[in-house]
């Protein structure tokens, strides 16, 4: 009992220390301040084109970003897609009997106006898509269940952009084709493949909880741009190239009330959708299906449907929009403060000699140590989630008054990015307070901190090294807890370039925070126990 | 003579701030460090990063010399501390007291700090570029992906320009320990001044700004120096952005002086 009371009355002279120094003070709302204020920064120097041609402002600018899902989560819905209406439940069948692309590994436009697939060489992206679709209507985003043939990842069931099921694991050619098949009951898609139409293997279930009555149901083909990332000094450069891929499909069959003409989009229909000058001579120009017997032919013959785009999740790519993280870039202003707050704290004593005073007041050091962590961790966590606090809401308000399109994320995902800036904070004040304590010299301890946890950042985030180089530094090094900001996801069926350069960390969240924890927690240890054994 | 006179009380007072710091027991191992940090970090990136085709973008240098960016943390320490030190430790009121020009204390501080800085400096970048000019070629350097020999003008203006690099930031680091007296807040400051730039300069998406940014941030604008390609795309010609971090220098220098003259120790 006496031992809590001398352990209350230890953290309570340490804050009384640490809110009665003006510079310490000072320095802890300085570092509010500057987490707050350099996040301004990016905004405030952005202008986004759409509202400037040139130099001149049009006036005429909204806030526009990728088309959306239910959720929110921002998502790719460019596909051909052969169509008709299915009320109630009913089932969807259909043959893939052929299944190749074209992309052109150079990026850039087309090499001939004329010739839009000129410069195009075979072959599929590994995210290529040809399948049967269920589908809440044509809007972009809108719900949908798909059983789909990819390029090189094997039969996959897909529904409403995020969820991905993996099924066989082959590649459909003209030599081995496969059956797809989706039914409906009610809310409950369930998709099956075969190889010979008779036996059945069931893949995976969707439950699309607002999918109206009436479904528009057929074969779709889709896909992704083919993209080269390139990092050099500085910065990366993309090289991307648009691409084709065709299905071919026959036995096509629904059950269910579905009557009706197929709805079939003509050749160049993509483009014309696109209505963009010049989009004629791309690719898209060829996206479209026709019947395999010739106009106006039976659906059991089956259509050759040509497509481009992607249905999937959308990644935030350079320039489209900012990631909701970003409004912590001035996270590493604070963050400076307060590890010079915290390794104050402690080389102060030192250097005043009042460490004599303390160490005889509290005999016990290992207390004395634990309750400055305790106050320092305390009020750098209050300090950080104070910051973020004010900072997220702040910077996104001039994002949007600037007509920067903000990526979505989660309510969740946004709570744990603030919450985790304050505990990055917290811990790294921890961190500094260890290392000041082993040695000894302000000075040192925070040119020690600063360079293990800023320095590794620059250069796996906003400098040079491979991406190897740079992913490794993000995962052993204390950088790795900037992860806890990460709010944009990679997403496995979706091929871009996520490296930590582009906002990417190799470890979740909480575990790359726990990385810091770890570092932090050694130091510790070993401050606890240089400490206790040496003389002050 | 009162020329001379004073010329000689310069000389004891280069004489005393040497003796000082060559006393100091951090000053031989933070040397080391700089070195050591320096090439080792240069090395890491000279045998990682490649070239894998002609106009791959990869600049030689910058890579072969990319420890220079840890290896200035450790300088800044050693500046900070040949001015904070005396601070800490309440020997500023003594040298005061026996060198009453304080803005003469503090140029000789300066002209030690930066001495020793210079002589650590040849050494970790000469190193550097050893291991760079040794290895680069193996890692797609090589005349058919656009590079000439390796050990051109431009390659020795770029290691020349990141010793005098090293020297500016110690003295940015001894500017601003004189302003602000305290080591810890010092460290903070110049390191936050170096690091901070390049991350904000990644959220700011509006091209002027970005490019403002990288002129005056003192370590991208002092780091043009290394670059060997690409020259005319940089914000800042080489010797340009060296300057813009000369200035950042002798500007904390001028300041620290100042405010050393005007208030009390």
């Amino acid at each position: 009992m006496a031992g809590r009371d001398g352990f209350g009355q230890l953290v309570h002279a340490e804050w009384t220390k640490l809110r009665t120094v003006r510079g310490w003070v000072a320095g802890l709302v300085l570092a509010a301040i500057l987490t707050v204020a350099l996040g301004m920064l990016g905004p405030l120097g952005s202008k986004i084109a759409c509202d400037h041609v040139g130099d001149a402002p049009t006036h005429s600018c909204h806030i526009s970003g990728p088309p959306q899902d239910a959720t929110g989560q921002e998502v790719d819905d460019q596909s051909t897609f052969v169509h008709r209406t299915l009320t109630g439940d009913g089932t969807v069948t259909a043959r893939l009997t052929g299944f190749d692309g074209k992309y052109s590994p150079d990026g850039g436009g087309p090499a001939d106006p004329g010739n839009p697939t000129a410069g195009l060489i075979d072959g599929l992206q590994p995210w290529s898509k040809a399948g049967i679709l269920i589908k809440d209507g044509t809007t972009a985003g809108s719900a949908y269940a798909a059983v789909l043939a990819s390029g090189s990842h094997g039969i996959r069931m897909q529904y409403d952009y995020t969820h991905d099921t993996a099924g066989p694991a082959v590649s459909v050619t003209a030599a081995e084709p496969r059956w797809l098949r989706l039914t409906r009951a009610g809310d409950t898609l369930t998709g099956f493949s075969s190889t010979d139409g008779t036996t059945w293997t069931q893949i995976g279930t969707a439950h699309l909880a607002n999918l109206p009555k009436s479904v528009q149901v057929g074969v779709f083909t889709a896909s992704p741009d083919f993209a080269v990332v390139k990092n050099s000094f500085g910065g990366s450069s993309t090289n991307t190239g648009p691409t084709l891929a065709t299905g071919t499909f026959d036995q096509i069959a629904v059950t269910g009330d579905s009557t009706g003409d197929w709805t079939v989009p003509a050749i160049g229909s993509a483009a014309a959708a696109d209505g963009g000058p010049g989009a004629l001579q791309g690719p898209e120009a060829v996206a479209g299906a026709v019947s395999n017997a010739g106009a106006g032919a039976d659906a059991a013959d089956g259509f050759t449907v040509t497509g481009t785009g992607d249905i999937a999740p959308s990644a935030p790519g350079e320039g489209a929009g900012k990631t909701p993280e970003s409004s912590l870039a001035g996270t590493f202003g604070g963050l400076i403060a307060v590890i010079v707050v915290a390794a104050l704290s402690m080389t102060s004593e030192y250097r005043r000699g009042l460490i004599r005073t303390s160490l005889a007041a509290s005999p016990r050091r290992g207390r004395l140590l634990a309750a400055k962590a305790v106050v320092l961790g305390g009020v750098s966590f209050v300090v950080g989630l104070v910051a973020a606090a004010i900072a997220v809401p702040a910077v996104r308000a001039v994002d949007h008054s600037k007509r920067m399109y903000v990526y979505y994320a989660s309510t969740q995902a946004e709570i744990r990015m603030v919450v985790g800036t304050a505990l990055l904070l917290a811990v790294a004040a921890v961190f500094a307070l260890a290392i000041a304590t082993i040695v000894r010299r302000g000075a040192a301890a925070v040119a020690a901190v600063i360079v293990a946890v800023v320095l590794p950042y620059i250069l796996a985030v906003a400098s040079v090294l491979p991406a190897g180089a740079a992913e490794w530094l993000a995962r052993v090094t204390p950088a790795a807890a900037f992860a806890v900001q990460q709010t944009v996801t990679a997403w496995p069926q979706v091929k871009a370039s996520y490296t930590p350069t582009n906002g990417y960390f190799p470890l979740s969240p909480w575990l790359g925070l726990a990385v810091l924890g770890l570092w932090a927690a050694v130091a510790y240890a070993f401050a606890h126990r240089q400490l206790c054994r040496r003389d002050v | 003579m009162s020329g001379a006179v004073k010329a000689s009380a310069f000389a004891d007072a280069l004489h005393a701030e040497w003796t000082k710091l060559r006393t100091l027991a951090g000053t031989a191992w933070l040397l080391a460090a700089a070195v050591v940090l320096t090439v080792g970090l240069s090395a890491v990136s000279a045998a990682t990063v490649t070239c894998d085709g002609a106009g791959c973008g990869e600049d030689p240098a910058k890579v072969g010399l990319l420890g220079v960016l840890a290896g200035q943390a450790v300088v800044a320490v050693l500046a900070v501390l040949a001015v904070g030190e005396e601070y800490g430790t309440g020997m500023i009121r003594v040298t005061f007291a026996a060198m009453p020009r304080r803005e003469a204390v503090l140029a000789a501080k300066a002209a030690v700090v930066a001495a020793v800085t210079a002589a650590a400096g040849v050494l970790a970048v000469a190193a550097s570029a050893l291991v760079a000019l040794a290895l680069e070629p193996g890692n797609g350097f090589t005349a058919g992906h656009g590079y000439g020999h390796l050990a051109s003008a431009a390659t020795l203006r770029a290691a020349f320009g990141s010793v005098l690099y090293l020297v500016l930031v110690a003295l940015l680091g001894v500017g601003v320990t004189a302003l602000l007296r305290d080591s810890a807040a010092a460290v903070g400051t110049v390191l936050g001044l170096l690091y901070l730039f390049p991350i904000l300069a990644q959220v700011i998406s509006n091209p002027d700004w970005h490019r403002h940014t990288m002129q005056l941030a003192p370590m991208q604008a002092g780091l043009d120096v290394q670059s060997t390609i690409g020259l005319a795309g940089q914000p800042l010609s080489p010797w340009q952005g060296l300057g813009v971090l000369a200035l950042w220098a002798f500007g904390a220098l001028g300041l620290g002086g100042l405010t050393l003259r005007l208030r009390d120790a």
